[in-house]
């Protein structure tokens, strides 16, 4: 077990520190902001960052660090949340598909293909449309864009995984194919979906911003690092530190996600052990 | 042999060849000085198991040695020329024109995407200015002096439209093609059944010899040394152990590595013992058939094929049965169907009188625990996220028995396979034989009535196969199973079962007890399968 921790490699040594001032950054926000992050103070409009506003202040003079630190809480709470849904349910539809096969397989990637021939961020502005603009309808919209792409992942791996003999070896001990699926299939699934999940959250943060700057969000004034960003767009000659704190923060965020993703993939390797 | 007075074809003097980078202080180099000869139009064995260093050897005449492994010290001539200092494209002119190689896996070795014509034509093209139509000529005759059905058919098709043993004589085609002055062929038939085999280097011994080429056979099949070659050099761990005559080094071996090797083919273990016709019948199978599913189109099912026609078998209560047949016999498959992993198309199987097909839920619940099966390939048959200690145990989770005594089943089964301290290693820290006796600890954990052991030796090494074999044959004997022993070895057949089935395209053509069948074969294809087996004759030659 030891030199299972033993050995921290580059990604984690990166990653958890990223993830880790992510992490204290929201939970500091559930209880202290410097300024309340909505309230208006058109006294002071564009402030540059200085000893009263760290980072400034935005063009209604609210205050930027606090309001990256509540879009914090509300960037990565979507995009966890959508991650959540597409890995669960593309998981569960993904292994259905390659170990029944048949006609479940069939029309499951029939449905996958047809989902996946829409481009993801076309799809949920027209999801998007139909739903109105909410933090729960942009989740819903981000993770059936993203659903396919993870069902193809896990089907194909269950497909080169359900052939082999220790497959078999488990039906002959008497495991029943949930079973099978819980103990056998799903253990080697889940290394190729823990790097999808990182990086689909990557993907789900950038798509939150686009489609805040193409003006569907989550509704103002609550701050998200991409609404933050899209706002600041005609002010980015005057006031570049509005543009470049959120900048930051997503950059930072997916850095650190995703190099704790690759450490999580080692770490669930058993090749590791020689 | 006139060896020793004329220029040698091929001479290793001195090879020593190692693991490239760090070369820690001590590490025992992969191949260690290793000199010998090969004449003219001879044929020489390279005998050894995995590590050998066997393969490195073949690999390092033609410079073609894998990455982080470099040769460090000797020569290798060809009819005098040093091949070690030749450049890059010199080195080209040589590859496949005067040495050619045949690799071992017949579905990798030939490009799937190009057509046998193209591949024949790419070693004529670049060795020799010929016109399309010459080459097309030469083609054609080499694939009719390998016995290709239709040639000209040949010519245009893919890799994938032909069996294993055609595809290695395709390839034995496309080598033979340059007029080679050395054959090197690394274990060209280990992927293939008796019967191919046999064809395969047959073939390979005629056209080499029409050719007056030399062949260098790698094996670990002392068999085949016996039958194909003159002349054997026995290593190990990088090692010369013993060179010499064929004859000599099976009838008198001096190393007592090789003597350990020679021993392993005569078997050491006794054959199975009948059992009584008053023992149980565990396993009744009548007028089995089997199908396979064919390629269902959009909306209609596929036609199916049926691989089983029509079997009848009992095993006995701690019978060993044997059940040979070459691949597509549909032996695998009759397994399977005991173990209720495919279902029949017709018949009935029985287990312990109960239709499988009919059991109550519980009835099945027993029957899983009592009947167990040990597959041919220990790297696919365990799961590698589970230790072994977990893998081993995944037999006992249904059986009703509390976590503290499964932990002791489970060490106690690992005592007795020999791995007591392997419990929390992972699958991919193991060897092959190792790996095994995790997948037979697993098989007989939970005390089964009936075990099926598909090809359960067949991936490993001869000294390494007689290990294993005689841990069986030791459980068996302690714990009394019936045994279903699914093989195309016939020399195993006769070391382990007291009774033998012998499969044909899915029907039994002959079954007996083994003394019997095996000194008094009735049926023609028996008969075949018996005289293409080498290692049977080569027993004979050494006991």
């Amino acid at each position: 077990m030891m030199d299972r921790l033993g050995h921290v490699g580059l990604n984690a040594l990166v990653g958890i520190p990223l993830v880790g001032a992510l992490l204290a950054t929201i939970g500091i926000g559930l209880f202290w902001m410097p300024y309340d992050p909505i309230a208006i103070d058109l006294t002071h409009p564009l402030g540059s960052p200085g000893l009263r506003h760290w980072f400034g202040t935005d063009e209604f003079g609210r205050d930027v660090l606090s309001r990256s630190m509540l879009g914090a809480r509300i960037s990565v709470l979507v995009a966890l949340a959508t991650v959540a849904v597409a890995i669960t349910v593309g998981t569960a539809l993904g292994l259905l598909a390659g170990y029944l096969r048949g006609w479940t397989d069939r029309l499951l990637m029939m449905i996958t293909d047809a989902v996946l021939a829409f481009p993801g961020i076309l799809l949920a502005l027209a999801l998007i449309a139909v739903l109105g603009s909410s933090d729960g309808s942009i989740v819903l919209a981000l993770s059936t864009a993203y659903t396919p792409s993870v069902v193809r992942v896990v089907r194909a791996t269950v497909l080169s995984i359900r052939e082999r003999e220790f497959i078999e070896a488990s039906r002959t001990a008497g495991d029943s194919p949930l079973e099978t699926i819980a103990r056998h299939i799903l253990p080697n699934v889940l290394p190729p979906v823990v790097v999808l999940a990182t990086s689909l959250f990557g993907w789900a943060m950038l798509s939150e911003s686009a489609l805040s700057f193409l003006g569907v969000k989550v509704p103002p004034p609550a701050p998200t690092w991409g609404n933050m960003l899209s706002e600041s767009r005609p002010y980015m000659d005057v006031a570049s530190w509005l543009s470049i704190v959120p900048g930051l923060c997503i950059a930072g965020t997916l850095l650190g996600v995703n190099l704790l993703g690759d450490a999580l993939r080692d770490w669930l390797d058993p090749w590791r052990e020689t | 042999m006139i060896a020793a007075l004329a220029t040698p074809l091929l001479r290793f003097a001195g090879v020593r060849i190692e693991a490239a980078g760090r070369a820690r202080a001590g590490s025992a180099p992969l191949l260690d000085d290793l000199s010998f000869d090969v004449a003219p139009g001879e044929f020489v064995a390279v005998v050894g198991e995995s590590g050998s260093g066997k393969t490195l050897a073949a690999r390092s005449i033609l410079n073609l040695l894998p990455d982080g492994v470099r040769r460090v010290a000797g020569r290798i001539e060809l009819e005098g020329r040093d091949l070690t200092q030749l450049s890059g494209p010199d080195m080209r002119k040589i590859r496949g024109a005067q040495i050619g190689m045949v690799f071992q896996e017949p579905m990798v070795s030939l490009n799937p995407a190009m057509t046998i014509g193209r591949q024949l034509a790419e070693g004529l093209q670049l060795h020799r200015q010929l016109s399309r139509g010459e080459i097309r000529r030469h083609s054609l005759a080499m694939l009719e002096r390998v016995r290709m059905n239709d040639p000209v058919r040949c010519l245009s098709a893919f890799p994938h439209e032909f069996s294993g043993g055609m595809r290695q004589r395709i390839m034995l085609a496309a080598v033979l093609l340059l007029k080679p002055k050395l054959l090197i062929a690394d274990e060209p038939t280990t992927a293939l059944d008796t019967l191919s085999q046999r064809e395969v280097l047959e073939l390979m011994v005629e056209l080499a010899h029409d050719e007056g080429a030399a062949v260098l056979l790698i094996t670990h099949d002392l068999g085949l040394v016996a039958r194909y070659t003159e002349r054997a050099i026995v290593l190990e761990k990088g090692r010369l152990m013993e060179s010499g005559t064929t004859r000599q080094i099976l009838t008198d071996p001096r190393n007592p590595y090789t003597q350990r090797l020679v021993a392993s083919l005569r078997g050491g273990i006794t054959a199975g013992t009948a059992v009584p016709a008053s023992e149980p019948i565990v396993v009744q199978v009548r007028n089995a058939c089997i199908e396979y599913p064919g390629r269902p189109g959009l909306w209609r099912a596929g036609t199916p094929t049926q691989v089983v026609h029509g079997v009848d078998l009992d095993v006995r209560s701690g019978e060993i049965v044997a059940i040979v047949g070459a691949s597509g016999s549909g032996k695998t498959t009759l397994g399977r169907a005991i173990l209720d992993l495919k279902p029949l198309a017709a018949g009935s199987i029985r287990f312990d009188g109960i239709e499988l097909a009919r059991m109550t839920p519980a009835q099945r619940k027993q029957f899983r625990r009592s009947a167990q099966l040990v597959f041919q390939d220990p790297y696919s048959s365990l799961n590698p996220r589970l230790r072994v200690r977990d893998i081993v145990a995944a037999t006992l989770r249904h059986a009703d028995i509390d976590a503290a005594e499964r932990a002791a089943r489970v060490d106690a089964v690992l005592d007795e396979v020999g791995l007591a301290s392997f419990g929390d290693r992972f699958p991919h820290q193991m060897s092959g034989g190792q790996r095994q006796r995790v997948a037979i600890a697993r098989a007989v954990v939970c005390r089964p009535r009936l075990v099926v052991a598909d090809e359960p030796v067949s991936a490993l090494d001869m000294t390494i196969q007689q290990q294993v074999l005689a841990l069986f044959r030791e459980l068996q004997g302690q714990y009394g199973f019936a045994c279903l022993f699914i093989t195309h070895d016939l020399a195993l057949v006769r070391q382990i079962a007291a009774r033998v089935v012998v499969m044909s395209g899915g029907v039994v053509v002959e079954e007996g007890p083994v003394p019997s069948v095996f000194n008094d074969p009735r049926h023609k294809y028996t008969r075949e399968l018996l005289a293409a087996t080498p290692a049977l004759e080569a027993a004979a030659l050494v006991s």
